[in-house]
Formats: structure tokens, C-alpha cells, sequence
């Protein structure tokens, strides 16, 4: 009864994309109106903390490989730290503009994960390629909460980092697990006849 | 006063209201967009969507349909985040008129 990996990722996807046009419209509407309502705030916060939940479940049950366990938990921590802070931050506890670099750290730290989990090349299958890409998608987008830190006015920044996470929607909506990229499937991904 | 010569505040205006229908705009476009996409993205790839090959489907092939989920995530946007942000948008307008 256990679903497939590929069935977690595009559930993943979805809420993934519903948290880009969450970050979209926020960018487009600015902080001050969006967070007139309190639900409203703590959108952004809740749903990387409900990610972080389920990323500890799926943790639990990625105990077939040890590197995925680890990538899970480590995607499961930075979420939930992120959201835990960003909670902290609409809440008025935490004031500082400075805090988003937790955000950064949480990107940067889940980017090297995919990128260090994945042992094979970018054309081995095409989840191999996947991790490739969302690895370095989230290692480059850690600049956008760096931004939004040291030059908190520009809203290049809050529409960069809505960008990039519907971005990784696109790309885990692509998600098969066993596909080929480009035409290319490695007799070793399960290819060969 | 006369076709030539209006009265300053109505020129003034003009940008914040543009600027304010821009934003409603994108608010009330970003759902329905989404929506679309997922059902252009259905039509493109039929397969993903069990509904059109139901032989030998289980339980999570039904729950989980990729282009229905991006569907559904449009959906839920605009029922139930966009409408108060338009409300917002506006009383912000209307606000900033009155001050």
C-alpha cells in the first residue's frame, strides 16, 4: 500500500508549486498587505513546516538506503527550521532582516544534499538528471533569501525565490522512477532488456 | 478648467490606480493560469491522467494525477488565497485615497 517514490515526489510538486504562488503573490502584493491577515503570514511558515513533517516521515520510511535516509532527514531539518524561524520572524519575535539567511543556510544545505546523494552522472536515467538540476536550482537560488538579507528593499529577491520553487515543482512533476533523459536510459537504471 | 487644463489630482492618480489593477490582475490571474496549465499539460500527456487509461490502475494511480494536481492547486489558490488579497489590495487603495 505504500506508494511509490515518484507518487511522494509529485505530491511533493504540488504542494511545492501551491508554496511558489504563495511566495509569487506575496511578491507581487508586498509583506505589509499580504500579512494583514494572520493566516495569511503564516502560510509561508506552515507549509514548510507541514514539509518538514512529512519529509520526517518519508525519512522513516527511506531506510532501504542510508544515503537517502540522510538526504531525507536533512531536507526534513532545513525546512523545519526555516519554517520555525520564518514562524518566529511574521510573529514579531525575531526582527532582525538578517534571519533570512537561515532560509539561505536551509536552500544551500538541501541543494548539496540531492547533489551529494545522487552517485550517478546527469544522463544516467532521468531521475539521476532530476537530482542533478534541483541540487544546483536550490544551491543557486540560496542567493535570493542572501539578497533579501542584505538588500531587504528589492523585490527581485521575494519573485526569484517564488520562481525557484515553482521551478522545482516543474521539475518533480517530471519525476519517473525509471525514465529515460533526452532518449538516454543506463542499461544500470533498469533500461536494458 | 477646460479640456486643456484638468485639476492635478486626477493626472496623480492615474499611475496608483494602473499600478493597483495591475496587481489585481495578477492576483486574479495567477490561479486560473495554473488551472490552465495543468489542463494543457493533460491534453499533452493524456497517460498521466488515469482517468483516460484505467486498465490495471491501483489505489495511488487514481489519488495522485499530476496534471489534476496542478489543477487542484490552481483552484485552491483562487478560492481561497487571491479573493482576500484582492479585498486587501483594494481597502489599501482606498486607504491610501482617503489619507
Amino acid at each position: 500500500m505504500l506508494p511509490k517514490a515518484e507518487i511522494a515526489h509529485w505530491l511533493f510538486a504540488a504542494g511545492f508549486l501551491f508554496f511558489g504562488l504563495v511566495l509569487l503573490a506575496e511578491a507581487v502584493v508586498g509583506t505589509e498587505v499580504f500579512r494583514r491577515r494572520a493566516w495569511r503570514a503564516c502560510l509561508w511558515p506552515g507549509l514548510a513546516l507541514l514539509a518538514g513533517a512529512w519529509l520526517w516521515v518519508i525519512a522513516i520510511f527511506s531506510t532501504f538506503s542510508t544515503l537517502h535516509l540522510l538526504a531525507h532527514s536533512v531536507w526534513a531539518q532545513a525546512a523545519t527550521a526555516a519554517g520555525g524561524v520564518q514562524l518566529a520572524v511574521v510573529r514579531g519575535r525575531l526582527t532582525s532582516q538578517y534571519w533570512s539567511l537561515v532560509t539561505a543556510a536551509a536552500l544551500l544545505v538541501s541543494g548539496a544534499s540531492f547533489l551529494v546523494h545522487e552517485q550517478n552522472g546527469w544522463l544516467f536515467a532521468r531521475s539521476a538528471f532530476l537530482h542533478h538540476l534541483i541540487g544546483w536550482t536550490l544551491v543557486v537560488a540560496a542567493i535570493f533569501p542572501v539578497g533579501a538579507a542584505l538588500r531587504p528593499r528589492r523585490a527581485v529577491w521575494a519573485y526569484g525565490l517564488a520562481a525557484t520553487w515553482v521551478a522545482i515543482a516543474v521539475m518533480l512533476f517530471s519525476d519517473r522512477d525509471i525514465a529515460p533523459i533526452f532518449g538516454h536510459l543506463s542499461d544500470l537504471a533498469g533500461g536494458g532488456p | 478648467m477646460n479640456e486643456l487644463v484638468t485639476p492635478r489630482a486626477q493626472p496623480a492618480d492615474e499611475p496608483r490606480v494602473a499600478r493597483k489593477g495591475l496587481r489585481v490582475l495578477a492576483i486574479e490571474g495567477i490561479g486560473p493560469l495554473t488551472v490552465l496549465g495543468g489542463i494543457v499539460w493533460a491534453i499533452a500527456q493524456p497517460y498521466r491522467v488515469t482517468f483516460f487509461y484505467p486498465d490495471g490502475k491501483a489505489f495511488w494511480d487514481w489519488a495522485v494525477q499530476p496534471p489534476l494536481l496542478a489543477v487542484l492547486v490552481g483552484l485552491l489558490f483562487s478560492l481561497v488565497v487571491a479573493p482576500g488579497l484582492v479585498d486587501d489590495i483594494e481597502r489599501e487603495h482606498g486607504d491610501a485615497a482617503e489619507g
